[in-house]
């Protein structure tokens, strides 16, 4: 099911400004490719691209081409609202519907497309919270609100609610950012088994985080403050954290900057 | 279920079925068309029921259209976004109207000698006469409720904020989000209680009373939450400094707010201009000129209005005033309003600079 | 301020100075400050002191006048106070002030959350200021000048929707209509619906612009349209502050005198149809009875106001709970 992404020439815009230039890469299916690079490096504008969740941003516009398998995300014709439902996202906090209970915030975006049968329903929510490693600890009170689980739940509980559409790719923007060790730990194990399904992005601050979880790794930067963000380079996470093949990689990784 | 069957069933999974851009603004241009047409065979006269027909059609043909070319889910977005914008529309016409009539009408009779002449030998029913003693009467009425409820106002705000702690202030919060609620009329009985047990006859200060009464609550909100934006850390640095409490707020609190407490004064005294009901009672109105707003009926703006409507049996020359006053009292309004949103922006980014 | 905490040790003679400024900053204690304390504390219990005031004044003539009501004052429907037997009472003024202000809510309501919606997610960002700014203006017209406009071109223009209600709708009864002017409960309930508008949309709107971007983006991450986005994120997190919004509008409306008293043609009687003039309000009766009361009937006229006086206190205390309850609410989930 996991699909290859193929980004080529992609700019972004908010307003006149530009957050990002001219990016390229491509994204293996079943895999798991980090970003990392320094704050307003222009990584997370970029992930945003991927499911044109960007252009929901006030002034928010995109030059270039995505590639989901061999259909231009941007071509004409093509309805954001159904990328965002092959392109599912996890956001930096946890955002479950606060009035909504832990079933319906999985079943949320099935409901969209209406039409499950309430065992089916059952089953996919069931199937997801396993998927999402929340089932043990939620399955006897599905019926309270998901604002009520602790932080590190809560982000499962969104994790689950992104792949039960079964989206073929899944964006992950700082994850764990707002997470104990702990609840981090649980969904670095979760990424490592998500990746057999789908083709996963995510973006951290945490390069010991990137190291673990990702299969390949791409470094932003940025030449001043100001200008747009940039690829520096994309590679196998191991070489880039042991011999990349640019300074500014090394001089990042190793703490000279950033 | 193989990923070779999904491909095969939906050639592509991204792109939908979609309309044109124009489409919303053909459908409205049709269902417009339709209306009229429809309307027009039928000898419908009103423009209420063309309008009606029309909506219902671009609400219907949205749904129809969308619904068949782009699927249920698309159709239904777009049909809450039709119906957002029909609602749009219906609020906005008559708001226009209300604004369009009041200018066209009242223009036709507002001029220097209506704004300078009485009512004194006028009767209502004859052309001519102005609004001269209603404008001394609104002006004293109004002047008067704000010199009382405006610093009362304040005060109490400043005591809330300021001082405020434990069951009194509590008492006052909630009385005075209470008291906002209370409608003009009742103000308005509430002093005719009292001049009815002490024997008194209509007078304007008894309606600056009431009005007073109206102006207070609307100005303890308004700057509480001004008092409420000064950082504490200004009123600690003064205090720090040996500045007393008192002098703090009056050379510290108050300059640094003052800006959003004049908008928020002047904003209540926009609204208690306009009050007819409490007025009505107390003040009974008079077609001649009186100065003394504390011995006597008086006019007001907002009472001639009401009084030119209905008590000069539909005397065309009647509702001209009627309207005209109208202007005269939404311009003050309005130049209010404007002028203390003016205040307020050019007093606010003081912080963001 | 703890700076009182030193001035327990006697300040070196050099010091002095600083000592006193020192004492001087400490609470209350000089005249200044105690006057001051004194005249915004005043202010505060004196509104305290309005708001009984008009309660017990009320009740107080109020009592003089039913105590000699020679008919039910909750179920009488009459009004004559001029005369040596007086018999009046509110049932059809209960009865037609919240009818009209039902119309008003069930028309208000829905175009207000529509505005409110279209102003914060729908216009395009170059219309949606300029229209809340207009909005804001609107709240401000005078209730009279609505009623004036009411009474001269909004009463005229309902004739043809009246027909039409009767030709549809006539065998409900609700909506039958005997070709009289158009003076109704319906039509005083769509002026005071025009009226009520710019409040509720206002504050709606307020409430809308306060959805967490992050919720939004969730429902969109997962494919939502933009009306998914509004139902599943927006609506829900709106929902108490449009019900405290519409209290607000449904006690103007209560309340609101001369917009009925210009447009409704009362009666003191309760019509089955929306459509035939008649019936009236609390406020409308006070202000169309007022000038031809004498000195009871006035008390009379206080009576029925410490009844309204009451309903608007219940409306607006309960306005202000659910905006207590949601603060605590969105506090937890902010």
């Amino acid at each position: 099911m996991a699909k290859r992404i193929d980004v080529s020439g992609l700019t972004a815009y908010y307003g006149s400004h530009k957050a990002i230039e001219d990016i390229s890469m491509t994204v293996e299916p079943r895999s798991v490719t980090a970003f990392i690079g320094p704050s307003g490096c222009g990584k997370s504008t970029f992930l945003r691209t991927l499911n044109r969740m960007h252009e929901v941003t006030p002034g928010g516009r995109v030059e270039g081409k995505v590639m989901l398998d061999d259909e231009d995300l941007y071509g004409a014709g093509v309805d954001p609202v159904s990328v965002r439902r092959e392109v599912g996202m996890v956001f930096q906090r946890p955002n479950p519907f606060p009035t909504m209970s832990i079933f319906e915030n999985v079943a949320a975006g099935l409901r969209l497309n209406g039409n499950y049968k309430k065992s089916e329903l059952n089953d996919i929510v069931e199937r997801s919270l396993k998927g999402a490693n929340l089932w043990n600890e939620v399955k006897d009170r599905l019926n309270k609100p998901g604002s009520g689980l602790s932080g590190g739940q809560q982000q499962r509980l969104c994790i689950a609610r992104a792949i039960a559409v079964e989206p073929k790719v899944l964006l992950m923007d700082e994850p764990c950012s707002a997470l104990d060790p702990i609840s981090t730990l649980a969904i670095e194990d979760l990424i490592g088994e998500l990746k057999e399904r789908f083709t996963i992005v995510i973006v951290t601050h945490n390069m010991q985080q990137a190291a673990r979880v990702s299969d390949r790794t791409a470094f932003f930067n940025l030449a001043a403050v100001g200008q747009p963000g940039r690829l520096i380079e994309i590679d196998d996470t191991e070489r880039i954290f042991s011999n990349p093949s640019v300074q500014a990689t090394e001089d990042y990784i190793s703490g000279r900057f950033g | 279920m193989s990923n070779a069957l999904v491909t095969d069933k939906r050639p592509s999974t991204l792109r939908a079925a979609s309309l044109p851009k124009w489409t919303p603004w053909a459908i409205a241009a049709g269902s417009l068309a339709l209306g009229i047409g429809i309307s027009a065979a039928a000898g419908l006269g009103s423009s209420i029921q063309w309008g009606l027909i029309a909506a219902v059609l671009f609400v219907l043909g949205t749904y129809g259209i969308a619904a068949r070319v782009e699927g249920r889910r698309q159709a239904r977005d777009r049909v809450a976004t039709s119906l957002v914008w029909v609602a749009f529309l219906i609020a906005v016409i008559p708001l226009v109207s209300l604004i369009w009539v009041t200018v066209a009408r009242g223009a036709k009779v507002l001029d220097v000698y209506f704004l300078t002449h009485s009512m004194g030998v006028v009767a209502d029913t004859e052309p001519g006469g102005g609004i001269y003693h209603a404008i001394i009467g609104s002006l004293e009425q109004v002047g008067l409720a704000t010199l009382i409820g405006a610093p009362i106002g304040v005060l109490t705000a400043i005591y809330l904020v300021e001082y405020g702690r434990g069951r009194l202030a509590k008492a006052v919060t909630f009385f005075v989000d209470v008291m906002t609620g209370i409608p003009s009329i009742v103000a308005g009985l509430f002093i005719l209680s009292l001049m009815l047990i002490f024997k008194m006859q209509p007078f304007g200060f008894a309606g600056s009373l009431a009005l007073a009464i109206l102006m207070m609550p609307v100005v303890v909100r308004s700057t509480e939450e001004m008092l409420k934006l000064v950082p504490n850390e200004l009123r600690e640095a003064s205090l720090a400094l040996g500045v007393p409490k008192w002098r703090t707020i009056l050379k510290v609190v108050l300059p640094t707010s003052i800006g959003g407490i004049t908008t928020g004064v002047m904003l209540a005294v926009a609204r208690i201009a306009g009050e007819t009901a409490p007025v009505l009672l107390l003040v009974f109105g008079n077609p001649f000129i009186n100065n003394n707003p504390f011995e006597g009926a008086q006019a007001s703006l907002p009472l001639y209005i009401y009084q030119q409507f209905a008590n000069s049996a539909g005397s065309g020359a009647a509702y001209d005033r009627a309207w005209a006053a109208s202007l005269t009292l939404i311009a003050f309004v309005m130049i209010l309003n404007l002028v203390a949103r003016g205040i307020a922006r050019w007093k606010a980014p003081k912080t963001g600079r | 301020m703890d700076i009182s905490t030193t001035t327990d040790v006697p300040p070196p003679a050099s010091h002095s100075k600083a000592a006193e400024q020192k004492r001087a900053a400490r609470g209350a204690t000089r005249p200044g400050d105690r006057i001051f304390l004194g005249l915004s504390r005043g202010s505060g219990i004196l509104l305290l002191a309005i708001m009984a005031a008009i309660a017990v004044f009320l009740t107080y003539r109020a009592a003089l006048a039913i105590s000699k009501d020679h008919a039910n004052f909750l179920t009488t429907f009459e009004w004559n106070t001029n005369v040596l037997e007086p018999k009046f009472g509110i049932a059809v003024l209960v009865f037609g002030t919240i009818v009209s202000s039902v119309i008003a809510m069930a028309i208000a309501v829905p175009i207000a959350v529509a505005i409110a919606l279209f102003i914060t997610h729908y216009a395009p960002r170059r219309m949606s200021g300029p229209v809340a700014y207009v909005i804001d203006l609107l709240a401000a017209v005078p209730s009279i000048v609505y009623g004036l406009w009411g009474a001269l071109v909004l009463v005229p223009h309902m004739n043809g929707l009246f027909g039409w209600l009767n030709d549809f709708f006539g065998w409900t009864g609700l909506f039958s209509w005997d070709e009289g002017a158009p003076r109704s409960m319906l039509t005083v309930g769509i002026l005071l619906a025009i009226m009520i508008l710019p409040i509720i949309t206002n504050v709606s709107r307020e409430v809308f612009r306060q959805v967490p971007r992050m919720h939004e983006e969730a429902a969109l991450a997962l494919g939502a349209t933009r009306w998914e986005v509004v139902r599943m994120s927006v609506l829900p997190f709106g929902r108490s502050g449009v019900i405290s919004a519409s209290m607000l509008g449904l006690g103007r409306a209560l309340g609101e005198t001369m917009a009925v008293a210009t447009v409704l043609s009362p009666s003191f009687d309760i019509q089955a149809s929306l459509l035939n003039p008649g019936g009236g309000t609390f406020a409308q009766n006070i202000a169309s009875k007022f000038s031809e009361a004498n000195e009871f009937g006035r008390d009379a006229l206080i009576a029925s106001g410490l009844v309204l006086f009451v309903i608007t206190l219940l409306v607006n205390g309960a306005a202000r709970l659910i905006i207590a309850r949601r603060a605590e609410y969105s506090g937890a989930n902010a």
